[in-house]
C-alpha cells in the first residue's frame, strides 16, 4: 500500500490542502487503511470529479479507492453486476456495452467511480425516468469506522445514510447495481432550440416524458428576449433497426476517442465574457433548430468533455467553481429570477444545463428533488462572485431549494440545514457510527456535515 | 476550512489590537468567518477590539500573548490551535518605536527589533508548525514597504521589516507543496493610529484597503501583495537608485 503526502484538489482546483494519499490494493489493506487513519480522520476518494472539497482530508488521510476495481459477477440475464466500489462506469460500459447492457445512470463524465456515484448519489439526464443511482444499487458492502464491513441492503437507514452520504459514513467497498438492456451502443437524439427561458420550461414540461434522456444547454451570457435562450438535446438508446445496415454488424461496438490532454499551464482569463460570449453564439446557431433521428455515440451524448482529457485546466490556475441547484415545481418564478441575476451579471459560463427532475431517491442528503435544476461553471477568480453566489444561496433556500454537495466549494454553512431536513439525522446517525469521527473530509469540515 | 475563494472560517490575529487586523477581521466576518481569536497583552483596548467584533456575530475570545515573550509563544498558541482548526494566521503585531530616540538610547531600538523581527519570528515558526499539522491554512504577515529598502528616517523599524519580510519569504519557500500558504503583505504609509502626527507619504492608504487587498490575495493565493498595488513598481525604482542618490531624496 502506497502512501504520499500530497496537496489534494477536487475537480475544481480550489482549496488545495494537503494529506496522505493511500491507495489500499486489497479489502484488508483498506481495513487497515481505516483503523490507521490517525486524529485527522480518513475520507474514501474515486476520481476525483466531485469539483470541491468532498474527497480532500487536511492533514488526515484520503483513502483512492481505484486500485480495487474488479468486476465480481454479471448476470446477463438478469442485468445486474456486482463490481469493486473502485471501478469506473468508463470501464463498466466497456465491459457490458459488448453483453447488451448499460450502466443505469451516468452523469457528464464516465470517470467516476462507483463509490463515488453512490456517495454522491448522482443523477444523469434519464433522472425524470430512472432517478438517481442509488436507485438501481441492490446492496452495498461498507467498511465503518469500526473496521469492520457490513452489507447494507436497500431499505436500511444505513443504506439512505450513505447514497449521498459524501462518504462520510464510511468506505464503500463493492456494490450491486442493476443495468439497463440495450439493444445497440448509440443514440437516437432529437435537437431542437429553445429562444428563452420560458420557451425551454414549457418544451421540457411538455415533452419530456417521451424521452428517456433530456438536458438543455443554455446560453446564460444572451440578455433581454433571449434569457434563458437553449438548446435541447433529448434521445433514448437506438434500437437496432434504427441502425444502418452497415452499423448492424457490430451493433454494440463501444468506442471512446479522446483528444490531447489540455495543457498543464493556460493563463487567466482565457474564459472570458468575449470568449464565452462568442462560443456561446456559436454553439446556438449552429445548433439545428429542430432535428430529430439522428445517430450519436454515447461518448458524443453523454460525456462530449471526456473527450478532452484534463479539461479543468483550462479556467487557470484559480481554478472554477459549479454551481448547482434545485428548486420543486412551482418555484419557476425564483428559477426565471436566479436565471435573469446570472445574465445580467454576465457570468463567463459556457456549461450551463438545465434539466427538470423527477422523483427524488431516500438517501437522506440525496440531492435531487421533483423539480428544475441548473448547473454552471464560472471561473473563480472572477471579481465578487462569492458575494453574488450567496445571494443565489438566499433565493435557492427562500425557495425551499438546496445545492449539490458533490459540486459546492463555498455554500455558507448556515444555509445547510433549510436546504437538507435530513440533515440532523444524518449526524445522528454519524455520532452514533463513527463517534470519533474517522471519516472526515474538508466538506464535512466546512459545513459541519 | 477556506472556501474557494480562499476565504476562511477561523481567524488568529496575532496582535489583536492592530488596526490593520481588525479591518481585516471586520471584512472576513461580513464574508464567512465565524470563529476570531485575538492574541495579544491582556488589556482593555484587546477586550473592547473582541466586543466590537462580537457585534458583528463573530464568536470572539482573546488569549494573552506577548510578542517579547517568545518562550510563552508555544504554549499560548498551542491553546488556541487546541480547540480547533484555524484557517488564517494573521501575524499583525508590530511597533514603529521613536527613531530619533531609539538611536540615543539604543535599548528602545532593540525592542522595535525584538518585537518586529525576533517575536514575529517566534510566533510564526509555532504557529507554522501547527498549520502544517493540519494540512492547511495561511499565514498573513504583515511586512512593510520600509522593509525594502531602509530609510535614513526610519531605519530602525525598516530593518525590522526586512529582516521579518526575508524570514516570511523564507517560510513560505519552506511550506510550499505542504498546503500551508504564506502571504506577504507590503503596506505603504497607512493612516493609523501608529502612524498619527507622522507626515504623509506618497500612495498612503487605510486599514480597509490593507484588508481589501488581503482578501483578495487570499483568492489569488498570492504570495506577494503590495497595497496600493503601484507601489511595487515605484519600490522597485527606488530599490535600484544608487545610494548617494537615494539618501538625498526627501522620503
Amino acid at each position: 500500500m502506497s502512501a504520499d503526502t500530497v496537496p489534494v484538489t477536487g475537480w475544481g482546483r480550489t482549496a488545495p490542502t494537503t494529506a496522505r494519499l493511500v491507495r489500499p490494493r486489497s479489502y484488508a489493506e483498506a481495513v487497515a487503511a481505516v483503523r490507521d487513519c490517525g486524529a485527522r480522520g480518513g475520507i474514501p476518494r474515486g476520481l476525483g470529479r466531485a469539483y470541491g472539497d468532498a474527497a480532500q482530508n487536511a492533514g488526515g488521510s484520503v483513502l483512492d479507492m481505484t486500485a480495487l476495481d474488479r468486476v465480481h459477477a454479471i448476470d446477463v440475464e438478469g442485468g445486474t453486476v456486482l463490481c469493486d466500489a473502485g471501478i469506473s462506469l468508463h470501464t463498466l460500459m466497456r465491459l457490458l456495452l459488448p453483453l447488451g447492457w448499460f450502466v443505469p445512470v451516468t452523469p457528464g463524465t464516465r470517470y467516476v467511480t462507483v463509490g463515488g456515484a453512490i456517495g454522491a448519489d448522482i443523477h444523469g439526464k434519464n433522472h425524470h425516468v430512472s432517478g438517481s443511482f442509488s436507485r438501481h444499487v441492490v446492496s452495498l458492502e461498507l467498511l465503518t469506522a469500526d473496521g469492520e464491513v457490513r452489507v447494507v441492503p436497500r431499505g436500511t437507514e444505513l443504506f439512505d445514510a450513505t447514497t449521498g452520504g459524501m462518504g462520510l459514513t464510511g468506505v464503500i467497498l463493492t456494490a450491486t447495481v442493476r443495468l439497463q438492456p440495450v439493444e445497440t451502443s448509440l443514440m437516437l437524439v432529437d435537437t431542437e432550440r429553445a429562444g428563452d427561458l420560458d420557451d425551454l420550461m414549457a418544451r421540457l414540461a411538455a415533452t419530456d416524458h417521451r424521452y428517456r434522456y433530456s438536458v438543455a444547454w443554455i446560453d446564460l451570457l444572451a440578455r433581454g428576449a433571449a434569457t434563458g435562450r437553449a438548446v435541447l438535446t433529448r434521445g433514448d438508446h437506438a434500437p437496432l433497426d434504427a441502425l444502418p445496415r452497415r452499423a448492424r454488424r457490430d451493433p454494440l461496438a463501444f468506442r471512446a476517442s479522446r483528444l490531447p490532454a489540455a495543457p498543464s499551464y493556460v493563463p487567466e482569463g482565457l474564459l472570458s465574457r468575449t470568449t464565452v460570449g462568442l462560443f456561446n453564439e456559436l454553439w446556438y446557431r449552429k445548433a439545428p433548430r429542430a432535428r430529430a433521428g439522428r445517430l450519436q455515440s454515447i461518448p458524443a451524448f453523454f460525456h462530449p468533455l471526456d473527450g478532452v482529457p484534463h479539461w479543468n485546466r483550462i479556467y487557470g490556475r484559480s481554478g472554477f467553481v459549479q454551481y448547482q441547484f434545485v428548486v420543486g415545481h412551482g418555484q419557476e418564478d425564483a428559477l426565471r429570477r436566479i436565471v435573469r441575476r446570472i445574465a445580467e451579471r454576465r457570468c463567463p459560463s459556457f456549461l450551463a444545463v438545465l434539466k427538470r427532475f423527477g422523483e427524488a431517491d431516500p438517501g437522506w442528503l440525496s440531492f435531487p428533488v421533483p423539480g428544475w435544476t441548473l448547473a454552471l461553471d464560472i471561473p473563480a477568480g472572477l471579481p465578487g462572485l462569492g458575494p453574488f453566489l450567496d445571494g443565489l444561496d438566499e433565493e435557492v433556500a427562500a425557495a425551499g431549494g438546496r445545492v449539490y454537495l458533490a459540486k459546492d466549494s463555498r455554500l455558507r454553512p448556515e444555509l445547510l440545514a433549510a436546504m437538507y431536513p435530513r440533515l440532523d439525522d444524518f449526524r445522528a446517525l454519524r455520532a452514533e457510527l463513527d463517534p470519533r469521527g474517522v471519516f472526515t473530509s474538508d466538506l464535512s469540515r466546512r459545513l459541519e456535515l | 476550512m477556506k472556501d474557494a475563494f480562499g476565504l476562511p472560517q477561523s481567524l488568529l490575529v496575532l496582535g489583536g489590537t492592530s488596526e490593520i487586523a481588525l479591518a481585516t477581521a471586520r471584512r472576513l466576518i461580513a464574508r464567512r468567518t465565524r470563529t476570531v481569536w485575538l492574541a495579544g497583552r491582556p488589556s482593555p483596548a484587546l477586550d473592547a477590539a473582541a466586543g466590537e467584533l462580537r457585534g458583528l456575530g463573530a464568536e470572539v475570545r482573546t488569549v494573552a500573548f506577548d510578542a517579547l515573550d517568545p518562550d510563552s509563544h508555544e504554549a499560548a498558541l498551542g491553546k488556541v490551535f487546541a480547540e480547533g482548526d484555524i484557517d488564517l494566521v494573521l501575524l499583525a503585531f508590530g511597533i514603529l518605536g521613536d527613531q530619533a530616540h531609539d538611536e540615543r538610547e539604543p535599548a528602545g531600538a532593540v525592542r522595535v527589533a525584538q518585537t518586529n523581527y525576533t517575536g514575529a519570528v517566534s510566533a510564526g515558526l509555532v504557529s507554522a508548525r501547527a498549520l502544517q499539522a493540519q494540512g492547511h491554512g495561511s499565514l498573513v504577515v504583515l511586512s512593510s514597504v520600509a522593509g525594502e529598502r531602509a530609510r535614513r528616517a526610519n531605519f530602525i523599524y525598516g530593518s525590522s521589516k526586512a529582516g521579518l519580510d526575508a524570514f516570511a519569504q523564507g517560510l513560505g519557500d519552506a511550506l510550499h507543496g505542504t498546503g500551508v500558504h504564506v502571504m506577504v503583505v507590503r503596506p505603504g504609509f497607512v493612516r493609523s493610529r501608529m502612524t498619527a502626527g507622522l507626515d504623509e507619504a506618497p500612495l498612503a492608504t487605510t486599514p480597509e484597503a490593507v484588508a481589501a487587498a488581503v482578501e483578495l490575495g487570499l483568492r489569488r493565493r498570492s504570495e506577494t501583495v503590495w497595497v496600493p498595488g503601484a507601489l511595487r513598481v515605484v519600490m522597485s525604482a527606488l530599490r535600484h537608485l544608487p545610494r548617494g542618490v537615494f539618501r538625498r531624496l526627501p522620503v
